[in-house]
């Protein structure tokens, strides 16, 4: 299994040592070409503005092909990438996942929080979630799973192939969110 | 600020790798800064280049002013305070500024303490030109590292050598014995922990970023490839011929850094890089690189 991520810009390291971690190899994902031969792609977290930006003609296209058949997980800007609907302000997105979200909903970076969240993941686990500058996820569609909340707005959400998280679990102790993404992958690849 | 909101700075730190982070003066060059795809924007009132050429003292900028490109933009806004001077980040804190920069490049409040940093919420991001100058400012406090180069000259030659003096202390701290790291402490005036901690990982216990003198897409991608995690642009962008043209050709540059088809790409017909100064030309009084203990 090979696991790539998004590397226009943002938090790419602590998500390879996860990974590492758990025995799945990673590779960095920059032009369309990237895509050939990984089994789930993780769209980390970052400023969504820049990553739109900083993608070459192709990239966003090659992606959707990509999440027909594979599965992606979007963290914090990767959330706002995947939703249907972006506002504050209204972003372009790839529309892979029907959410709507907000962009920076709680504020500046003094109003950044940890806070302990359960997740009903294979089991139910407890962690320490990381939101920094986070986005809200303020609608979801019936075909959206809710897998955490926090203060009324779901912070991790799943369709049948997706993934999304508003916090970010490569920041914390737990392995757990990697280890649910990880099976999630292996359950849609071919080997 | 406690460990949880270290983790938090920390965090928001590593959110900005592999961005570019662009000196705005107004609103517009902020939106111009965004939609050219900045990962966020330094607001304040004259670039490098311009206090360098008018002198006097450089202070915070006007709140207002501040307030308005925070209102104009969704990614981070930095603003800069003076190095020691903890009343003007008491205010950007107040004004819920996103990080901090104590800056070499503002006229120094202080001219042995810089700013406790602990004592704040909000994250501080410093200059550095070698390991002691970084680990005293993590010591300190501070969420993020910058090299300084030499702010508003275009030329990169001072930020290159900050950034290799840094990575190279590192390297060799790293191949030294438990024992011998009681003396490096000493010798880098550092404190002892981060000390340790740097020659366990060879790396800064915070994000590394890279400033000053960058005028050119190449002189971004070479920061990025000696090891920079993410690339400060003064006056380089908005003091060169094509503001929208430089935004946009650096923050391909440093995503594809590694790749020279790229950057020949976002070379081309870029038009003249912002007025630069060399290294000779300068005085050890009108570096500000010499600013910051």
């Amino acid at each position: 299994m090979k696991i790539g991520i998004l590397g226009l810009q943002g938090c790419c390291v602590p998500h390879e040592r996860k990974f590492a971690a758990l025995g799945v190899d990673c590779c960095r994902v920059v032009f369309p070409e990237d895509l050939t031969g990984i089994d789930g792609l993780v769209m980390p977290g970052g400023e969504s503005s820049t990553m739109l930006k900083a993608a070459t003609p192709g990239l966003w296209s090659a992606v959707g092909d990509f999440a027909e058949a594979r599965p992606i997980w979007g963290v914090c800007a990767g959330c706002i990438l995947l939703a249907r609907q972006v506002d504050n302000p209204s972003q372009q997105s790839l529309g892979l996942m029907s959410i709507d979200v907000r962009r920076n909903a709680y504020g500046s970076q003094n109003d950044s929080f940890i806070d302990d969240l359960e997740l009903n993941l294979t089991a139910v686990v407890h962690i320490e979630a990381i939101f920094i500058r986070a986005p809200q996820i303020m609608q979801v569609d019936d075909d959206v799973k809710v897998l955490g909340s926090h203060g009324g707005h779901p912070v991790m959400v799943e369709s049948r192939r997706h993934l999304a998280t508003t916090f970010h679990p490569e920041l914390h102790e737990s392995m757990a969110v990697h280890e649910y993404f990880t099976g999630k992958v292996g359950r849609h690849s071919d080997g | 600020m406690t460990d949880e909101q270290r983790k938090l700075n920390i965090g928001l730190a590593q959110m900005l790798c592999g961005g570019v982070i662009m000196d705005v003066t107004t609103r517009d060059e902020a939106c111009i800064a965004e939609d050219a795809g900045a990962s966020s924007v330094m607001a304040l009132e004259r670039v490098p280049s311009d206090i360098r050429k008018q002198g006097g003292i450089a202070r915070m900028s006007d709140p207002e002013m501040i307030l308005a490109i925070k209102d104009a933009v969704s990614i981070p806004v930095m603003a800069k305070v003076r190095i020691g001077h903890f009343v003007e980040a008491q205010i950007l804190q107040e004004l819920g500024i996103d990080f901090i920069d104590e800056s070499e490049v503002l006229s120094p409040a202080d001219e042995t303490h810089h700013i406790d940093k602990w004592q704040f919420k909000s994250p501080f991001v410093c200059g550095a030109t070698n390991l002691g100058e970084a680990l005293r400012r993590i010591g300190e406090g501070a969420s993020m590292i910058r090299t300084k180069g030499e702010a508003g000259t275009g030329n990169i030659i001072e930020g290159v050598r900050h950034l290799r003096t840094i990575l190279r202390e590192m390297k060799l701290l790293a191949q030294l014995d438990e024992g011998d790291l009681f003396a490096e402490a000493k010798r880098f005036q550092a404190p002892l922990q981060v000390i340790q901690e740097v020659a366990k990982t060879a790396k800064l216990p915070v994000p590394n970023f890279s400033a000053g003198g960058v005028a050119t897409p190449a002189d971004a991608a070479m920061l990025m490839q000696l090891g920079a995690e993410a690339v400060f642009v003064g006056s380089g962008i908005f003091r060169s011929s094509d503001p929208q043209g430089f935004a946009g050709a650096i923050v391909q540059a440093v995503t594809h850094f590694r790749d020279p088809g790229k950057l020949v790409e976002v070379s081309r017909n870029l038009g003249t890089p912002m007025p630069s100064i060399g290294a000779g030309q300068l005085s050890a009084e009108e570096k500000f690189e010499h600013r910051g203990w």
